[in-house]
């Protein structure tokens, strides 16, 4: 296996843009990274894309041109921008394609996700008495780990005015101004324990990434970031996932944690090489509990980590530099690749006013989606 | 008072004291709920018992969409409610509806008895509840 280097990348801004549909603000991104790339839409050799509302990623080629490249659509709930780039890069690394498009994009009404029990193999009743929602089992998570590693509601505070700190500095962000931590603390409750600055929102947007071999790389004189790894893993046996009405009285594996593992393993280098991070951070608690469940630190030492600043954009290990989903909102599709996305800018020192200090060299991202999938990339400069 | 018609067959037991049906692997696993179809094939069913130990839980705030058959129509009438799952001792933690309980009411690892309850003006549903004898 070769090789394989991130040479353009893409963005529309995420949040609400009435005047464009899902597919619309990914072409818009398709471009970014073309231009950012030096290349046009007929150089690209192959594509892999994905949304969960907005339609199907292959029908971008109405717009940007029917050059009859294989587009193949992708659909992994949360992780579908985590799937598309593996897929991406194993078309690069096999020595199949020099040049690979990944891309993903999104638009969902407004209000909470709600989920078809019968798509999802569970009886009905298990919807009609409310129990079959995602920001249950993310309150559900963290009410649990809280009492078993010592982490206190503050703490979940401190995640949401983190990232709304930082997203008040990226320009693709949803979120723009910083919300104080009494704010955040006496929000409305959502689900105990977690208040309505605590969730991220459903939203829009759309990230395009371009792949290349080094030799296409060196070709076109681009500036490029090297993939490390790539993971993709789904759910153990004994897991605890989302929708889940009975779960094992033994305690199983992780998704993130398998993934994770597997994505160290292949770019041999360990969490504590690690300059800086994007972690799914649907809701406060996820990114705590994501810290630990990646490696970089043990169950209950979140609680020390934030109070000191340690995940602060000048802090030892940055956690979600652009605001995470809490700040710039979920678009299923677009949400794992603008971590990607993110990365790739703090690589090249284009960061600006949330650049991380100090030249980073070496970047992580999570994305977690449902039933119960996690993908995680590494990327290197 | 005409009697609420149960919100599914066969979820628990027709019984004086009734009980959430599971099933059982061949493997001598539970699992909650008892599958259907051809995922049934070899499992029996396993009524559990009515004890159990509250293993997380949390509170619904906002209305649910649809599927949601809550009582109430709109979000003016909406009552919040309690929810969890309560590990049933060596056999299975299932998630439900928690009653008769406030939120600082709960604690990791209380004791919690099974009960059935009404869930709107046509079904009942099931919960679980602190257990006061224990």
């Amino acid at each position: 296996m070769r090789d394989v280097y991130i040479i353009g990348a893409g963005i529309h801004p995420f949040g609400r843009t009435d005047s464009r549909s899902g597919r619309e603000q990914g072409v818009y991104a398709v471009r970014e990274a073309l231009a950012d790339a030096g290349l046009d839409w007929p150089d690209i050799e192959c594509a892999y894309g994905g949304s969960a509302a907005a339609g199907s990623a292959d029908v971008m080629v109405n717009e940007l041109g029917l050059t009859s490249l294989p587009f193949v659509n992708v659909a992994n709930g949360c992780a579908t921008g985590g799937s598309a780039l593996a897929s991406a890069q194993m078309a690069i690394a096999s020595e199949a394609y020099d040049l690979a498009l990944a891309t993903g994009f999104d638009k969902h009404p407004r209000g909470a996700f709600n989920a078809d029990p019968k798509s999802y193999g569970l009886p009905e009743w298990y919807g009609q008495t409310g129990m079959m929602l995602t920001t249950q089992f993310f309150a559900l998570k963290i009410q649990r780990y809280m009492q078993l590693h010592g982490i206190s509601r503050l703490t979940l505070g401190r995640v949401a005015e983190k990232a709304f700190r930082n997203g008040s500095l990226a320009d693709h962000a949803w979120r723009r101004s910083p919300i104080d931590i009494e704010t955040i603390m006496n929000a409305p409750m959502i689900n105990d324990p977690l208040t309505k600055y605590m969730f991220c929102s459903p939203a829009e947007g759309g990230v395009a990434l371009i792949l290349a071999s080094e030799k296409k790389m060196r070709e076109l004189g681009a500036d490029g970031v090297k993939i490390a790894s790539v993971a993709v893993r789904t759910r153990p046996p004994d897991s605890f996932e989302v929708f889940q009405a009975g779960i094992s009285v033994k305690e199983g594996g992780k998704p993130t944690v398998l993934a994770s593992k597997a994505a160290f393993e292949q770019a041999g280098i360990g969490p504590e090489d690690i300059d800086v991070a994007q972690l799914q951070d649907t809701e406060s608690g996820a990114e705590i509990m994501h810290m630990a469940e990646n490696g970089f630190c043990k169950d209950g030492e979140q609680e020390q980590w934030l109070a000191e600043g340690r995940t602060e954009i000048n802090g030892k290990l940055p956690v979600n530099t652009d605001g995470g989903c809490l700040a710039c909102g979920e678009p299923i599709g677009a949400s794992g690749l603008r971590q990607v996305y993110e990365n790739v800018v703090q690589l090249r020192g284009r960061g600006g006013e949330r650049q991380v200090p100090n030249n980073p060299k070496t970047a992580y991202s999570h994305v977690y989606g449902a039933p119960g999938l996690s993908g995680v990339a590494i990327l290197q400069r | 008072m005409t009697a609420l018609e149960p919100i599914a067959e066969d979820l628990w037991t027709d019984e004086p004291e009734p009980r959430l049906i599971a099933g059982q692997l061949p493997s001598g696993e539970i699992v909650f709920p008892m599958p259907v179809g051809d995922a049934a094939k070899d499992v029996t069913p396993y009524p559990l018992p009515r004890k159990g130990t509250l293993w997380s839980w949390t509170s619904q705030e906002f209305r649910p969409k649809t599927p949601y058959e809550g009582p109430g129509e709109g979000p003016q009438d909406f009552e919040p409610y309690l929810l969890g799952y309560v590990e049933i001792p060596g056999k299975v933690i299932v998630e439900t509806r928690i009653v008769d309980a406030t939120l600082d009411d709960l604690s990791l690892g209380m004791p919690m008895e099974f009960c059935i309850v009404p869930f709107n003006d046509r079904h009942s549903t099931f919960a679980f509840r602190p257990d006061k004898n224990s």
